[in-house]
């Protein structure tokens, strides 16, 4: 069997591992289109704060741990697939065939359609090459731009702000991080900004990038101010790698479209990680969900139905998410928001940076955010996902959100049923 | 042999002294709010329950890791967190359906359950044995293995 693994991200490395652990014989192929060792994205911000140094970035941290594994890397970009064939191409023109191919593709930053935004100093926070630009960059008292407050702007803002820049973040929304906070915690994370000295702007847009003199920039925003800038950093979004699969009738839509084995509508190409759109553990509906376990999830899963004789049904992940704002610990688990017909539970304490919003459907946890809270989080995810009828024990999380581990205990456990 | 916690709830007085032992071993410090085994209190019912890692097959944690800085120790089968590579990302926090995984933020690392590498403080400091360290399969570790399993829906083969 020859297998070809594309990506090199987490997904693909742990994909390419399991095929290896279920077919010993087969050759094995991690194709990357980065200069680097496989490594985690998710670890750059550590590096930008020193407190790892490039290697600390990569996947698996033993020299020679792929060749121990004959799993044969390959520094190449895929240009088309020839699903016909069943091959490859790639940017140098060669072809490689496959029996099984993963697409672990992953995403790439949006490029907001801003003028201005390809000059020199304008700088995404994506690949560890952009990470080696910022650091040269972004010395202390520099000052700093960083266009939206999403997940990914807000973990740069950490290391920024830990580099002593001077910061200003602009975001379209009313509140940050709006894809896992609602208003008060995403309002609660902005005013924990400002009290660090972050100049925050929501529900406001860079509308240009100029360039000045000796490499300084200026971005003119839509509240009528500007902001003079060594760096700019734009993390305003992003979105699958799937164009070069346009000629090869594998479906897409937001991203790689799988069934619940994780296969594309080509039998012999099945996708993972932030460029796949599977199944979603709440809704099931499927969607890009671009997190890490969900990565992970999806190439254990994948790689055993490439592997004949194996076949594991995908039941959907959970979406869910966790940041450090400069020490600010925010995390959410599935339907955060709530669902129709719902129940919620709610604890805010804006003087402590604290708050925790439960959401349920009948007595079932269904989602939940949390903000400032670090011991127990995990249990939000196991309660969710193991559906766990909570019956009383609704009404007294209603009442006290925080003790959601004893609703754990109580429930699950039957630890605590006879006094 | 594989040796794990077992944990009677009904011999728990609440006294502490686990959190006390394991907060000693691993801290340096008398400090229950840094401990890895927590006694929680139910008031209503008059009931303290001793919760910690069960060293789940699954390894949430493990396999979320971005940075592989999670690792089975041999000799006891802990899920031992390598704080040299751990960067603080805190994604296995939220992967472990357990809530066993937690964020230390004065170190800047995550921190969980090792056994002690194989012997217990918080069963040593059990005045009660409600928390012993027992041959793996005869403990009631059954109950938390199917809340494992339960939650186990995505990973087969």
């Amino acid at each position: 069997m020859i297998y070809l693994v594309v990506g090199s991200g987490p997904a693909g490395v742990v994909a390419a591992e399991r095929l290896r652990k279920l077919d010993p014989l087969a050759n094995i192929s991690l194709i990357g289109s980065e200069p680097e060792p496989p490594y985690s994205r998710m670890a750059i911000p550590y590096y930008l704060t020193d407190k790892i140094q490039e290697h600390g970035t990569y996947l698996r941290k033993t020299a020679m741990h792929f060749e121990k594994l004959n799993i044969q890397l390959v520094q190449q970009t895929v240009t088309s697939i020839d699903t016909e064939f069943n091959r490859l191409i790639t940017d140098d023109g060669e072809t490689r065939r496959y029996d099984k191919l993963l697409l672990a593709t992953g995403s790439r930053p949006v490029v907001p359609p801003v003028p201005g935004i390809d000059a020199p100093g304008v700088h995404n926070c994506w690949t560890l090459e952009d990470a080696r630009e910022i650091i040269k960059l972004a010395k202390p008292g520099a000052s700093v731009v960083l266009m939206g407050a999403g997940f990914i702007g807000c973990i740069v803002l950490e290391s920024l702000a830990l580099r002593d820049v001077r910061l200003t973040v602009v975001e379209m929304e009313n509140r940050m991080v709006p894809r896992m906070m609602n208003d008060i915690s995403g309002n609660m994370i902005k005013r924990w900004c400002e009290e660090k000295g972050v100049s925050v702007h929501t529900s406001t847009r860079a509308e240009s990038i100029e360039a000045l003199d000796a490499g300084k920039l200026r971005v003119n925003m839509s509240n009528g101010q500007s902001v003079d800038a060594d760096l700019v950093i734009s993390a305003t979004g992003v979105k699958p790698n799937i164009e070069y699969l346009a000629e090869s009738g594998v479906y897409t839509d937001q991203g790689i479209v799988v069934n619940d084995y994780l296969q594309t509508s080509n039998e012999d190409i099945y996708a993972a990680g932030d460029v796949c759109q599977g199944k979603d553990f709440n809704t099931g509906e499927y969607t890009v969900q671009a997190i890490q376990p969900t990565a992970v999830e999806h190439a254990r899963v994948a790689a055993a139905n490439m592997v004949r004789g194996h076949r594991t049904e995908h039941v959907g992940n959970l979406n869910m998410n966790v940041l450090d704002t400069i020490g600010l610990v925010s995390a959410s688990f599935g339907q955060w928001m709530g669902v129709p017909g719902g129940d919620s539970a709610e604890l805010v304490n804006e003087k402590e940076y604290k708050y925790l919003n439960l959401q349920f459907k009948d007595d079932v946890l269904v989602g939940g955010s949390s903000l400032g809270l670090t011991q127990h989080v995990g249990v939000i995810r196991g309660l969710i996902q193991s559906e766990t009828k909570l019956g009383s024990w609704k009404e007294r999380l209603q009442k006290d959100p925080l003790k959601v581990m004893e609703a754990y205990l109580a429930c699950s456990q039957s630890q605590v049923a006879t006094a | 042999m594989q040796k794990s916690l077992s944990i009677d709830p009904g011999k728990c007085t609440g006294c502490l002294q686990c959190e006390m032992a394991c907060s000693l071993e691993n801290e340096g410090v008398f400090n229950t709010a840094k401990s890895r085994i927590k006694v929680f209190t139910f008031h209503e019912e008059g009931k303290f329950v001793p919760y910690t890692c069960t060293q789940c097959d699954e390894a949430w944690c493990m396999h979320a890791c971005p940075v592989d800085a999670i690792v089975v120790n041999a000799a006891t089968g802990s899920k031992d967190v390598i704080s040299d590579l751990c960067v603080g990302c805190k994604v296995c926090t939220i992967a472990c359906p357990f809530g066993t995984v937690n964020y230390n933020a004065d170190s800047g690392k995550v921190v969980k359950c090792d056994l002690c590498g194989g012997d217990p403080q918080c069963v040593d400091a059990c005045p009660t044995d409600a928390i012993t360290y027992v041959d793996a399969n005869a403990t009631g570790l059954d109950k938390m293995r199917q809340w494992a399993e339960k939650t186990d829906n995505t990973v087969g083969s």
